[in-house]
């Protein structure tokens, strides 16, 4: 039995017009998403402002109704069930914390409305506040934390409730670029330690891809593609997908499929130089695609300098390229390279990048290569 | 020459802010001098405002014309001065405001934390309220109170003031309420609180501010009122603000000017009160709106 099981769920908002009926309306935010998150994992719900991924949030805690379609949390259904039934807990972008009680009583809150015993109430809150290190804060309003603190507390708050299922709604984008980075490592040891089932907002793709057991990546209220960060990543289902995820974001480059060997192979072309490289077995799904446009796709780290080492083994292909700009980022330095009339982005070592302006060698690495349909953006090969 | 235009600069300043000043200053002794003149006819034995001049510091100070005031001026037929009629006015204003006030938070609250289909359709009817003259709820209002057996009598008085004062006290909450994060609410939900509880624990808790724009709004409105006053109540039961334009026009040969001033000045202090005890909430409540912050 999955802890949230999420089948076939629609949003539709009456919007101005005020007809709930109109099919395709605009109001139609979410189209048809179908989840299951099993006990202990955390999920990511993914993708850009617009998309609907807080509204489904919303919709499993119970904060907006269903228009349609099923949402089970440990088997039960909970479409008509208060929030308050349904056993969960959730932190808040703005962290929500009541202003008039101190960090103490805002955690105990919930405790009190559900009436534990006072004793077991002052019990769950030191062994949270242990937990999230925030012992010294309780008799503090929140207007008196700090924003990593009201942070805390704000999950000390859901902790506390100790729930079926934990729902984050973007609770890390009002901290500061390190503060963030430091919390994202403390709740994937907490997600580690209490074994708590979570759904996770977030629209940012490094959140999603460290802190994920399961990706969900949205766009316009639909599903792009739902799988753990590592399928998301290697294997994108679609042009969306390849392009969100990831950063700096993957290559995409305009070629035609030419017959190869027994194969297929792709044409790549730059600064009067032309390559032809392998790109799938004969009997492979590029073969119907011979003779026609696609758009090959290729991760940044996928195009390195030159590595002797790897020279000769299968899917790597070098090419002399003219570098137009670099950027260094300390571990590696981005060039940008012009590819069949395109800027490409290549990972490289910073000793070994070449001036602007200068030609380099550089080694593409194809096994991982993604090949998309440029018209329905879908997936080939 | 930059050295030049600096100066110039601060030649100008000085004398702008001089003027500036200059101004303030008149216009404070403006709006004072009526101040200064009732209080000090107020305090002056009755010969003396015969004999001397309206802006003179009283030669012989006393407060007999307050007590006057107070206990046995005229009003009318009877003479007990303002002190029943100054109860009166406390036992409607209270009441009222209070009343009108919760009410106010409780319809922002539900305008703004539980909107509903028509919610903001409501708001703007309700809006409508606060331009409806006095005069023409007068007759209606007159009926219903029959009905209901609450003519002329102060329970009658607190219920019109709450009816008027309703479309003010829920326009000022549901305006301030509109600057708390809805988050906040559904926290309270997910947390387990209903409807009367997050009202009760969260929200009314955080509306220290407004509740001072409010109580100060409404006792102004309810104390200074006449209108409603005159024509609702009758005898002992009238407001304070009847009952001083009796004393007032209540002559028994002179015009007892000292008499008249402490009068006025006894019915004005409440709000002055008021004012002085929950004005500090006044301009950044009214505010709040406007600015988020």
């Amino acid at each position: 039995m999955a802890a949230l099981s999420i089948r076939d769920v629609h949003k539709t908002y009456a919007g101005a017009d005020r007809n709930p009926h109109k099919a395709g309306a605009v109001g139609e935010v979410l189209k048809g998403i179908n989840l299951e998150v099993e006990h202990g994992e955390l999920l990511i719900l993914v993708g850009p402002s617009g998309c609907g991924k807080s509204t489904l949030l919303a919709m499993i805690a119970g904060l907006e109704t269903v228009t349609a379609g099923e949402i089970r949390i440990s088997g039960e259904v909970v479409n008509h069930l208060p929030p308050k039934d349904r056993d969960i807990a959730m932190v808040f972008q703005s962290y929500a914390l009541y202003p008039n009680m101190t960090a103490r009583e805002n955690i105990s809150f919930g405790l009190e409305i559900r009436k534990v015993p006072k004793a077991e109430q002052r019990e769950i809150v030191e062994r949270v506040a242990q937990t999230l290190q925030i012992g010294p804060m309780l008799d503090r309003k929140p207007s008196q934390l700090s924003g990593g603190q009201r942070q805390r507390v704000a999950m000390g708050r859901a902790i506390a409730r100790d729930p079926a299922l934990f729902l984050f709604d973007e609770p890390l984008s009002n901290l500061d670029a390190k503060l963030r980075v430091e919390m994202r490592t403390e709740i994937k040891l907490l997600h580690q330690r209490l074994g708590a089932t979570i759904v996770y907002v977030t629209h940012d793709q490094i959140e999603a891809m460290t802190l994920g057991d399961k990706i969900a990546v949205m766009k316009a209220g639909e599903l792009q593609q739902f799988g753990t960060p590592q399928q998301v990543y290697d294997d994108p289902s679609n042009l969306f997908v390849a392009g969100f995820m990831g950063s700096p974001s993957m290559n995409f480059i305009l070629t035609k499929i030419e017959p190869l060997g027994g194969g297929c192979g792709v044409r790549l072309e730059s600064a009067g130089r032309q390559y032809l490289f392998p790109a799938g077995p004969a009997d492979g799904k590029l073969k119907s695609w011979i003779g026609r446009e696609v758009l090959f796709g290729i991760r940044p780290e996928q195009v390195t300098h030159k590595i002797e080492s790897r020279i000769g083994a299968p899917h790597v292909q070098t090419a002399v390229l003219p570098v137009r700009l670099i950027e260094p980022t300390g571990p590696d330095t981005l060039v940008l390279v012009p590819v069949n009339g395109k800027q490409i982005t290549c990972r490289v070592h910073p000793a070994r990048a070449a001036s602007p302006g200068e030609d380099m060698e550089l080694m593409f690495d194809l096994s991982k290569a993604v090949f998309f349909d440029p018209k329905t953006e879908q997936r080939i090969a | 020459m930059p050295e030049k235009s600096a100066a110039a600069a601060a030649g100008t300043s000085w004398g702008g802010r001089f003027i500036v000043y200059a101004l303030l200053i008149l216009v404070c002794l403006y709006y004072l001098l009526p101040l200064f003149v009732m209080v000090t006819t107020s305090l002056k034995p009755f010969e003396e405002i015969r004999a001397g001049n309206l802006l003179a510091l009283p030669e012989a100070p006393t407060l007999d014309a307050w007590a006057k005031a107070w206990s046995y001026a005229c009003t009318g037929v009877q003479c007990e001065g303002l002190h029943g009629f100054f109860w009166n006015s406390v036992s409607i204003a209270v009441p009222a405001v209070l009343i009108s006030t919760l009410i106010g938070a409780f319809n922002g609250y539900v305008l703004i934390m539980w909107r509903f289909r028509g919610s903001d359709l409501l708001f703007s009817l309700l809006l409508v309220g606060c331009f409806l003259p006095f005069q023409v709820v007068l007759l209606p209002m007159a009926r219903t109170l029959g009905q209901f057996g609450l003519a002329t009598s102060i329970t009658g008085l607190i219920f019109v003031h709450v009816v008027y004062g309703l479309a003010f006290t829920t326009l000022f909450f549901r305006n301030y309420y509109v600057t708390i994060p809805d988050e906040l609410a559904k926290a309270a939900k997910i947390d387990g609180a209903g409807f009367f509880l997050i009202f009760r624990r969260i929200i009314l808790p955080l509306s220290a501010p407004i509740i001072g724009v409010t109580v100060i709004w409404q006792f102004t409105q309810v104390w200074n009122d006449f209108l409603f006053g005159v024509v609702f109540s009758s005898g002992e039961r009238q407001p304070i603000t009847v009952a001083l334009n009796n004393l007032v026009n209540t002559s028994t040969g002179v015009k007892e000017y000292n008499v008249d001033m402490a009068a006025a000045i006894i019915a004005a202090l409440p709000t002055l009160f008021v004012y002085v005890v929950a004005g500090k909430y006044f301009i950044p409540g009214l505010t709040a709106g406007a600015v988020k912050g």
